[in-house]
């Protein structure tokens, strides 16, 4: 069981407020995944959860008792740091075992549990290794080893992609994922990357200056965003906004849309402007189109599409996919 | 990984170190002289008549082993009790620092700055009170309060070098103070810990000034042991420099041994 849930928590650190107040709901078992620009709360948030850091005022509850005054020690939660935060001076195997070492269990539970955790994570040759001599891979997945071993009712990720090269970011992406599916316990992960958030997430909690901006599914964030900041936020390359006479027609400040829902034509279309790029993916090419009134508007192409720079082109917005946004940057339905 | 130092550097400490051991040296090869050669002018440096005259009739005089026990126990005491409070208290200031942290060390700090005779006589009308005088509780105590600045500002610097998430990842794995002090913290810091114990094995064993003012025969260690060579009849320089040598041969050695952690515990703090 590992439901958590945040009651109007609040964070200060002296003068500055950090969080102005978070409510939130988390299920047992859920995927959420906290996302935002650096400095928007996210990694404060983990650890207000965790204990690390005392909540200013409001609660965080954890299955449904209270565990605002709890030691970190005592709320039955593993934490995976971006720095792995290994202990340099003891072995793979002692870096796992500790949390067991320090729950009292007896040798003979310890060496089976932290055998059976090794064997998960493909760890079993390196567990006399300090670590020191792994890759950040390997540290990554002994750092992930130290949490099972607790059991915890929940796991809490900071960031733990963050230092490692892009092939690997990907790889330990799925390993994660495929973690959460054997283990089905609730997992709380904490990434700037909206890519990490969007294929990992059962749901996503949007933050910007400490404020949730929007709580949703992946698809749902990505199909009715509720403002301007998490429409721009989702999605890559990201969606276009327009504002002036264009935005007017359709009785908003802004409307935006996004590259992927534009077809782009060398003879016919809504939008005519100027070409100034053409980045080719191979499976797709996004077009950067300097539209006359507009700006520069992206739009992305299935497959190549030949365009030279200063060429001309016509842009067409789908119109069912056009987002409108009011004067505050909220959405219009 | 030692840079290459310029040649002209090096002459510089070459001489820095051979007038530095000279002077030891000189000392050792005065106690292996009598009397009179030791006051011989010009002086004889190598070729005299060798003996251990001295050394005997020091030994005879006074007992050395038990100026030795005394200095040990000053020495190994005052360091233990230094690091039981300077272990918290650096690792409070290191992971915990409030507002008023940094204030806190530069006051410890500055206490160093005030010459001892300042507060010889109201420590002494204390240790009077108080019944401290020439006991080995009395100055094992003093010596760890005179040098605990010391300790605490080197373990301070030691501390902050650990990244503080480690620590953050033993709580989260559930250990209690104690056990992350112990488990985590002490290990990492060892190397840190063993060169701050070092130097204040050091600093008590050399320490004169208040050794002196405050023992007089039960709980004299080393230092007040070669002050007691120097008496109103006029100075027995050969005598002296046996005391000496077998005063300063235990730290001698237990520097030598060392070395390498000392300069690397006085150094690490400035390479940042």
């Amino acid at each position: 069981m590992g439901a958590i849930r945040l009651e109007q928590v609040t964070k200060r650190f002296g003068p500055a407020v950090v969080i102005p107040r978070v409510d939130l709901d988390i299920g047992d078992g859920e995927f959420v995944v906290f996302v935002g620009p650096s400095g928007c709360g996210k990694s404060t948030l983990l650890r207000l959860i965790a204990g690390l850091e005392d909540v200013s005022s409001g609660r965080v509850l954890i299955d449904g008792a209270d565990a605002t005054r709890l030691a970190p020690a005592q709320r039955g939660l593993a934490m995976v740091f971006q720095s792995y935060a290994l202990y340099p001076h003891m072995s793979v195997y002692r870096n796992i075992a500790f949390p067991l070492k320090m729950a009292r269990s007896e040798a003979a539970l310890i060496d089976r549990k932290v055998r059976a955790a090794a064997q998960t994570l493909n760890l079993t040759e390196y567990l006399d290794y300090k670590p020191r001599q792994l890759s950040g891979g390997q540290r990554q997945r002994v750092a992930i080893g130290r949490a099972i071993v607790r059991e915890p009712k929940a796991f809490l990720f900071d960031e733990p992609l963050s230092n490692l090269d892009a092939a690997l970011r990907v790889n330990m992406r799925v390993e994660i994922s495929e973690l959460h599916q054997t283990l089905k316990t609730t997992m709380i992960y904490v990434t700037h990357d909206q890519v990490e958030a969007m294929t990992m997430a059962d749901r996503i909690v949007v933050l910007r200056g400490g404020n949730v901006e929007q709580v949703g599914s992946p698809l749902d964030l990505y199909r009715t965003p509720s403002n301007l900041f998490v429409a721009g936020f989702i999605g890559s390359p990201q969606m276009n906004f327009v504002r002036g006479a264009e935005a007017e027609k359709r009785g908003a400040k802004t409307i935006g849309v996004r590259p992927e829902h534009i077809l782009a034509s060398h003879s016919a279309g809504d939008w005519v402007g100027t070409a100034t790029i053409a980045e080719h993916l191979g499976s797709d090419t996004i077009l950067h189109v300097s539209v006359e009134g507009i700006g520069t508007i992206k739009a992305r192409v299935e497959g190549e599409f030949p365009l030279q720079h200063g060429q001309r082109a016509y842009l067409t917005p789908d119109p069912s996919k056009i987002h409108r946004f009011d004067d505050e940057g909220k959405a219009m339905t | 990984m030692a840079r290459a130092i310029p040649a002209r550097r090096r002459w510089l400490l070459s001489i820095v170190a051979w007038a530095v051991g000279l002077m030891i040296l000189w000392t050792v090869l005065t106690s292996f002289k009598t009397e009179g050669e030791a006051i011989a002018a010009p002086p004889h440096i190598l070729f005299f008549h060798w003996t251990l005259e001295n050394y005997v009739e020091v030994q005879q005089r006074s007992n050395y082993i038990e100026h030795v026990s005394n200095s040990v126990v000053i020495a190994l005491g005052s360091t233990l009790l230094a690091l039981l409070i300077g272990v918290p208290a650096a690792g409070a200031a290191a992971f915990a620092p409030g507002r008023r942290t940094k204030d806190l060390l530069m006051w410890m700090l500055s206490t160093k700055m005030m010459p001892p005779v300042g507060v010889l006589v109201p420590i002494y009308l204390l240790f009077r009170d108080w019944g401290l005088l020439d006991t080995l509780t009395g100055l094992t105590a003093l010596m760890m309060l005179v040098n605990l600045p010391i300790v605490v500002w080197m373990l301070y610097t030691y501390f902050r070098e650990i990244p503080a998430d480690i620590l953050e990842a033993a709580r989260m794995d559930g250990a209690r103070l104690f056990n992350e002090i112990v488990h985590v913290l002490a290990p990492m810091a060892a190397p840190g810990i063993a060169s701050t114990m070092l130097l204040n094995i050091i600093l008590a064993w050399n320490e004169a000034f208040w050794t002196l003012n405050l023992t007089a025969a039960k709980a004299a260690p080393l230092s007040a042991f070669i002050a007691s060579y120097s008496s109103p009849e006029g100075l027995f320089w050969a005598k002296l420099s046996a005391a000496s040598t077998m005063a300063i041969a235990p730290i001698l050695i237990l520097g030598w041994f060392s070395q390498r952690q000392l300069v690397r515990g006085l150094t690490f703090g400035a390479v940042k």
